[in-house]
């Protein structure tokens, strides 16, 4: 006789499904990416995923896990592309690498692997590398930068050298930067007239790239991979502080719009703080987790130190996770008028 | 139309219903033996009245209901009692318990039985009329039908539903029996409407038996009653009785609750109606149920068969392939392998399911949980089975009731969607039956602990005793003395005598009564020592409890009350130990 127990019907689910349509879902972006911003990002894609399959392969074997078995679970690919996603284009490809083999020894491995990291490996992989390289992880390419794929590979590889053209600021960096000027005849319009940065609604470029993760994400929450809590508090909390802001002084504020579809937005709405294993998991929980996200997202990008403030705003809220799920536990079957 | 609610999660596994719902009831032939458990029902075990060599009726009792929360069981055919014996019981355990196997003589001849006269009988008769057929629920549980039909004191019954949902994959002998005998179910809806008297009647059938819920209709318009048979949506489980009264009238009944008649709804099986009603109108005990026949099998169908049919020769019937490697008892989502395929089949065996390979793959391996919250999402009790899964792993029993693992149906909704193939209802399982087992051992070292402070107050009551009548023979032994003295005073001048006798007397009883005050001063002592040695002992965690947990221990000790626990038996005992 055979035992096993029930259920004995079982939906076609595994974490590697989940982590496939994770980046399938990324593709939209990555195209943008690729297309309008530069080629180099497939390289660095490559990389990153290198690296981290690499780093998983020795942290399984150094803590006995069977190899096939959690290689192919993808998650470890999906830490590494968002990691490729979230560094300049032309970093290079030494910082892509460690800084993924970071993620997944020490984020990740050091804390048990799948499932029982408390931060997301890939923000810390980016908070890592932009405090121990932070000039370089603030070079990002103008945008119209032409250059062909092959110069790009040889500035990623460290064959040719890194031309000035490179270290452009990003859009929020370019405007916070003059708003640190103190130029009191600053005008954010004049700012946003500049084509050289700016394109239609928010950074040249950069904006397709949100607008392909909003299409990602969309279809992630169609999917029911993420539940729509998190995507929805972090975009509103951070545009009702925007907007609040720029209603307030429309020439010292860029409006929401420009925030929804600048920096690290939509990636980390969507693909980072929606991470199950470092967020929160009830639903009222996940809403904190986003707008609490959201919030401090927006005030590091707007007035701290960094070009953006998801990576910081993320990491933030995974440590304050534990509690917002202990204090937000739903009430269950039977006693919702008890609570 | 009526205005139905949903409840939270749920999931739509492939329903598999089709194969065996398509083809008529056939009734099974009769099988080599039979092997009838004493025990088909919650409650207590019914007392053998056949022993080996017995030649038994068609529906003779062969075993008495053990009290109230009890029912009868009876032979399902006429033969011969082989042995009242021990045989493996189709649960998951796979422990013996007591049987009478019976050799059928193939008569098939039924014991005299009579309709019951409803008219003239009282509630109370009807109960036991339920009790002594047999009739108990067959959706599952098995509880005996006479004790839900009873309704809660101080609550109106405002809903009685019949259950045909039957929301498990595969399952369909409940479909069939609504098809076939929806007569019999509304006559026996009817039954339990009389003794219920609720506002109303619903009828709960999942909308993806079309047929089952026309026949019901039918029924219900052609017996002239005003019952409402609702389709309600296809979606697992809504076939628990909590659910379907979720869906039906928008009540939750907690998972705390033991009795959804403190809600005012009460729940029954389609099959429980049917068989109350053959009880009740045709005087036939519970011999027999519809068993659906599926799975790995040439023709799945649904049979009408004898209880204690042992389930391999049942199985045949339906041509099982050859790599059929097990048997299952009861749907896919709660079902469980049976430990031997000889196990019979028991009044509550709704579906058994040839089990192979090709139809149940084994599992992929089991991968850490990524806290992705789809079991929360799926969880019909809305509870969080991934932190429950955590700490019953880490075997922190405590956080897992935190966290409301008794609130658990074990429907298997989270084990379904898991990614990573965690088997969730089996943590909880071990955790609960580990919490039941801790609960047994605090319990028995409760008792033990009571036991020993009644031998210890005994032992100083004892010595008191002991103390109290020496110092009695000691005080007797003065008195002797004081008045062998008075006599020896008295013999020289006799005429004093009657004098010093009135001057003895009252002293000899003024003694006796400081000795009575002196011994119950003593109990008293010793009762107060005890006292103050209990109060010691309890528990001083009851410092800092929120208002609910004191109005809970506060219901406790009024349980503890009204029970007769409150006091260790040495208190109340004390006085007549005088």
């Amino acid at each position: 006789m055979i035992f096993a127990p029930s259920p004995f019907l079982l939906k076609d689910a595994s974490v590697s499904q989940v982590m496939t349509q994770v980046c399938v879902a990324l593709i939209p972006g990555i195209i943008a990416y690729a297309w309008l911003v530069g080629p180099a990002i497939l390289v660095q894609l490559v990389i990153a995923t290198f690296a981290a399959l690499l780093a998983e392969a020795f942290m399984l074997k150094l803590r006995g896990k069977p190899l096939a078995l959690f290689l192919s679970d993808g998650s470890a690919i999906v830490t590494a592309w968002l990691i490729a996603l979230t560094f300049p284009p032309l970093a290079p490809w030494w910082m892509v690498f460690t800084g993924t083999v970071f993620a997944i020894v020490f984020a990740k491995h050091i804390y048990g692997g799948l499932g029982q990291n408390p931060f997301n490996p890939a923000m810390v992989a980016f908070a890592v590398c932009i405090v121990s390289f932070p000039a370089m992880m603030s070079q990002w390419p103008a945008v119209g930068l032409e250059l062909r794929l092959l110069d790009q590979i040889d500035i990623i590889f460290g064959l040719a050298p890194r031309v000035d053209a490179l270290s452009s600021a990003t859009p929020l960096d370019a405007m916070k930067t003059a708003l640190r000027m103190g130029d009191s005849n600053f005008d954010i319009a004049q700012l946003l007239a500049n084509q050289d940065i700016y394109g239609n609604f928010a950074g040249r470029g950069w904006e397709w790239v949100a607008t392909g993760y909003l299409i990602g994400g969309l279809w992630l929450w169609h999917r029911r991979i993420i539940s729509w809590q998190v995507p929805v508090a972090f975009i509103g909390s951070l545009t009702l502080l925007s907007g609040a802001l720029w209603l307030y002084n429309p020439a010292a504020f860029a409006n929401p719009v420009f925030h929804l579809f600048s920096g690290g937005t939509l990636l980390g709405a969507f693909f980072i703080a929606t991470d199950p294993v470092s967020g929160c998991t009830t639903p009222r929980g996940k809403l904190i987790f986003g707008a609490g996200a959201g919030l401090l997202a927006y005030v590091i990008r707007v007035f701290g130190g960094y070009p953006d403030g998801v990576a910081f705003a993320v990491l933030l809220m995974n440590l304050s996770a534990p509690v917002i799920d202990l204090l937000t536990q739903p009430a269950i079957f039977g006693m919702k008028d008890k609570k | 139309m009526l205005n139905l609610f949903k409840f939270w999660g749920g999931v739509k596994p492939p329903s598999h219903k089709t194969e065996s719902n398509n083809k008529p009831i056939s009734v099974a032939p009769m099988p080599s033996h039979l092997v009838v458990p004493l025990h088909q029902s919650i409650g207590g075990t019914p007392k053998p009245v056949v022993k080996a060599g017995d030649k038994v009726l068609k529906g003779q009792l062969i075993g008495e209901a053990d009290g109230w929360i009890s029912a009868a069981v009876h032979a399902p055919t006429s033969g011969t009692v082989r042995e009242v014996a021990m045989h493996v019981r189709p649960h998951p355990s796979g422990l013996d318990s007591l049987c009478v196997v019976i050799d059928p003589d193939g008569r098939d001849a039924w014991i005299e039985h009579a309709p019951f006269d409803l008219a003239s009988a009282a509630p109370a008769d009807v109960f036991a009329h339920l009790q002594r057929s047999g009739v108990v629920g067959l959706g599952g549980a098995g509880f005996p039908a006479h004790g839900k039909l009873t309704p809660a004191p101080n609550v109106a019954m405002d809903e009685l539903i019949i259950n045909g949902a039957e929301c498990e994959p595969y399952i369909t002998c409940d479909d069939l029996l609504m098809r076939e005998r929806a007569a019999e179910i509304v006559r026996g809806t009817a039954l339990f409407r009389d003794l219920l008297q609720p506002k109303k009647v619903l009828i709960g059938i999942e909308d993806n038996k079309p047929e089952a819920v026309a026949a019901m209709q039918a029924a219900v318009t052609a017996l002239g009653e005003n019952f409402t048979v609702v389709a309600v949506p296809t979606r697992y489980p809504a076939g628990g009785a909590k659910q379907l009264i979720r869906v039906l009238t928008g009540k939750e009944v907690p998972g705390s609750m033991r009795s959804t008649a403190e809600m005012g709804v009460q729940v029954f099986n389609v099959a429980t109606a049917y068989t109350a009603w053959r009880a009740v109108a045709h005087g036939e005990p519970v011999i027999s149920r519809i068993v659906t026949l599926t799975g790995n099998v040439a023709e799945p169908h649904n049979v009408e068969v004898l209880i204690g049919t042992p389930m391999d020769e049942l199985l045949k019937l339906a041509r099982p392939h050859p790599d059929t490697d097990g048997i299952l008892m009861g749907g896919p989502m709660m079902g469980f392998l049976v430990p031997n395929r000889q196990v019979p089949v028991v009044k509550t065996t709704n579906c058994l399911i040839a089990h192979s390979e090709r139809l149940f793959p084994p599992k992929a391996p089991e991968m850490p949980c990524i806290r992705c919250g789809s079991c929360a999402q799926v969880c019909p009790h809305e509870l969080q089975p991934f932190e429950m899964y955590w700490y019953a792993r880490a075997k922190n029993f405590g956080k897992t009731q935190e966290y409301n693992i008794f609130d658990c149906i074990e429907c298997g909704c989270c084990s379904y969607v898991c990614p990573s193939r965690i088997p969730l209802v089996q943590y909880f399982r071990f955790a609960k039956s580990e919490i039941w087992a801790r609960e047994r051992e605090k319990k028995a070292a409760d008792e033990a602990k009571a036991r020993f402070e009644f031998k210890q107050f005994r032992e100083e009551r004892e010595k008191a005793e002991k103390a109290e009548k020496l110092a009695r023979a000691a005080a007797a032994q003065a008195a002797k003395k004081a008045a062998e003295a008075a006599a020896a005073a008295a013999e020289p001048a006799a005429g004093e005598a009657p004098a010093a006798d009135a001057r003895t007397a009252p002293a000899a009883a003024s003694a006796a009564d400081s000795e009575k005050a002196a011994k119950m001063a003593t109990i008293q002592a010793a009762m107060e020592r005890a006292k103050a040695q209990r109060e010691a002992a309890q528990p001083r965690n009851t410092g800092e409890l929120t208002p609910e947990q004191q109005r809970d221990l506060a219901e406790i000790e009024a349980r503890r009350q009204a029970a007769g626990i409150s006091e260790p038996p040495a208190a109340t005992q004390e006085p007549k130990a005088e």
